[in-house]
């Protein structure tokens, strides 16, 4: 199952929410990894809104296996990319060329989700014209306070700044803007005294 | 509820002012310029704000809310436009018949029920004929700004078209007139695609073309942040019926022409108020007993709210039946 529910935190953190059919001009999905069965639940309520969509599918880890299941929806637009940055340039010039009433549905990881979502609302998109339903991985993307590096995908706490090599504590302290959350120096009163690092969640 | 001082009085101070001129724009409408007597700037408003202008109506307290046309910065004198209502309660009626240059007037600090929202990116205003008012005040500011905008206005025919030459003639790119005695319709399907990212819509006018609006936009997928509106609803004449007020502890005779707030009022009583449009809530009121039927004409209360029979309106809503005690 590719759902997990959050526990309850600081008003900081992002909730995500179930994708629904929403009217529109357009209609914009981006998805990572297991994120394509939020997609896929999304086609069976109301195949004529996929089959509208431009989709941009970022697999990870999954290989082929949502890639022929989202195609046979039938996207007015289909493009699978080797990852978010390797989309970045098509989901910038989709941004730049769209109008008002477009519909953003984000599914999968947190770090696609926020990075498109800011990348969306720096275009002008209104914020209550995205949806965000989270799916797999609940890895998340961090950014070290001390040297600003961003390192992706952790899912430990601590974890090590792939920038500085800091052991960092994870927070649920959440910019919307780097769209990653905040990693702080977890040994700062006492170097060297670094706890064993724990799966996030447990 | 919120850290703002408590106002000492109903409905924010006022302000003495003079007519400096009456400007008669069409066989409707007119506008009124008001300064103060010693000169004074007046406080400065935002663009889409009201002031609510008090009359003494033949003896019958009037206090009708107006949108502020002049320019923000400008702070010499304050205008209003005023459309010839011959069938209302006279407020209109009265300025455009019994006002003259050089008259007393008070007008109320300006209240602002419709402001632009500064974040977006470009402003699409619809107008629907007297509805121009608060756009003009909105152009002013987006023009000294800098800011992205463009006017869409329907009126009922090039002769009471007010401000169309001027603003046609200011900004030929940026106005579009389309007048229903030429069988033009605004286009709003057509508007509304291809506005680009952040762009918002502001409307004002009659009722219907305000909900035309608000649901077009929403069937094309703009959000509802994205999408302003300011309607007032002037207060409906109806049958008279009595009231009792329980914390001042009178009984009020509300006569057909007048509102219920206006009676609250004329009985010595300082009930709360900003719009006097149903709009604002500011005036929302308790009912404790009532016997027969609440006429709600707001568009402030929630549906359930109006159905539970607890709240009233008192700006424009009324009553029908034996008995209503309000708490006030
Ligand atoms: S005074 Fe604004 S709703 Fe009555």
């Amino acid at each position: 199952m590719s759902r997990f529910q959050f526990p309850e935190s600081i008003a900081s953190r992002p909730v995500y929410g179930t994708l629904e059919p929403r009217p529109g001009k357009a209609h914009l999905m981006i998805a990572d990894a297991e994120g394509a069965e939020a997609l896929l639940d999304l086609a069976v309520r109301d195949p004529a809104l996929v089959r509208a969509a431009h989709i941009i599918y970022i697999p990870k880890g999954t290989g082929e296996s949502y890639v022929p299941r989202l195609e046979m929806c039938g996207p007015a637009q289909f493009h699978v990319a080797p990852s978010y940055e390797a989309s970045v340039p098509r989901l910038r010039r989709v941004l730049t060329d769209a109008h008002m009433g477009l519909q953003l549905y984000l599914a999968g990881t947190e770090g696609l989700m926020g990075q498109a979502m800011s990348e969306a609302i720096e275009h002008g998109l209104p914020q209550r014209s995205i949806q965000r339903e989270h799916r797999g991985s609940v890895a998340r993307r961090m950014q070290c306070v001390h040297c600003k590096g961003i390192t992706e995908d952790v899912t430990t706490d601590p974890f090590v700044c792939a920038h500085c090599g800091l052991h960092l504590f994870v927070r649920d302290h959440y910019s919307r803007r780097l769209a990653a959350f905040q990693g702080v120096r977890v040994d700062a009163e006492d170097p060297g005294n670094v706890p064993d690092p724990v799966e996030l969640y447990q | 509820m919120s850290a703002a001082p408590q106002k000492a009085k109903a409905g924010g101070g006022t302000i003495d002012v003079v007519v400096r001129a009456i400007v008669p724009l069409n066989d409707l409408v007119t506008r009124f310029e008001f300064e103060r007597p010693d000169g004074a700037p007046f406080p400065p408003f935002s663009p889409g704000a009201h002031t609510i202008v008090e009359m003494n109506d033949d003896g019958r307290p009037r206090k009708n809310p107006y949108s502020l046309m002049s320019d923000p910065s400008d702070t010499s004198h304050y205008a209003i436009s005023v459309r010839r209502d011959d069938e209302g309660r006279g407020g209109s009626r009265f300025l455009h018949t019994a006002v003259s240059v050089g008259d007393r007037l008070s007008v109320s600090y300006p209240v602002n029920l419709f402001p632009l929202d500064l974040r977006a990116r470009k402003h699409v205003f619809l107008a629907g004929g007297i509805g121009i008012t608060p756009f003009l005040s909105m152009i002013a500011q987006l023009e000294r700004q800098g800011g992205r905008w463009e006017l869409h206005y329907a009126c009922r025919s090039e002769s009471l078209a007010s401000y169309a030459d001027d603003l046609t003639g200011r900004h030929a790119n940026k106005v579009h007139v389309y007048y229903s005695d030429r069988k033009e319709a605004l286009p709003l399907e057509d508007l509304l695609d291809g506005q680009p990212l952040g762009t918002h819509v502001y409307v004002c006018g009659p009722k219907g073309m305000i909900d035309w609006v608000k649901t077009t936009a929403a069937d094309h997928g703009w959000p509802g942040d994205a999408v302003h509106a300011e309607e007032f609803l002037a207060p409906q004449p109806g049958d008279p019926f009595d009231v009792h007020l329980a914390r001042s502890g009178i009984d009020v005779h509300v006569e057909p022409h007048e509102s219920l707030l206006e009676a609250i009022e004329r009985a010595g009583v300082d009930a709360p108020f900003l719009c006097r449009g149903g709009a604002c809530g500011q005036c929302e009121t308790d009912v404790i007993e009532a016997d027969g039927e609440l006429i709600h004409a707001d568009h402030w209360l929630e549906d359930d709210q109006k159905a539970s029979g607890k709240k009233i309106m008192p700006c424009v809503s009324r009553f029908a039946g034996k008995k209503l005690v309000l708490d006030r």
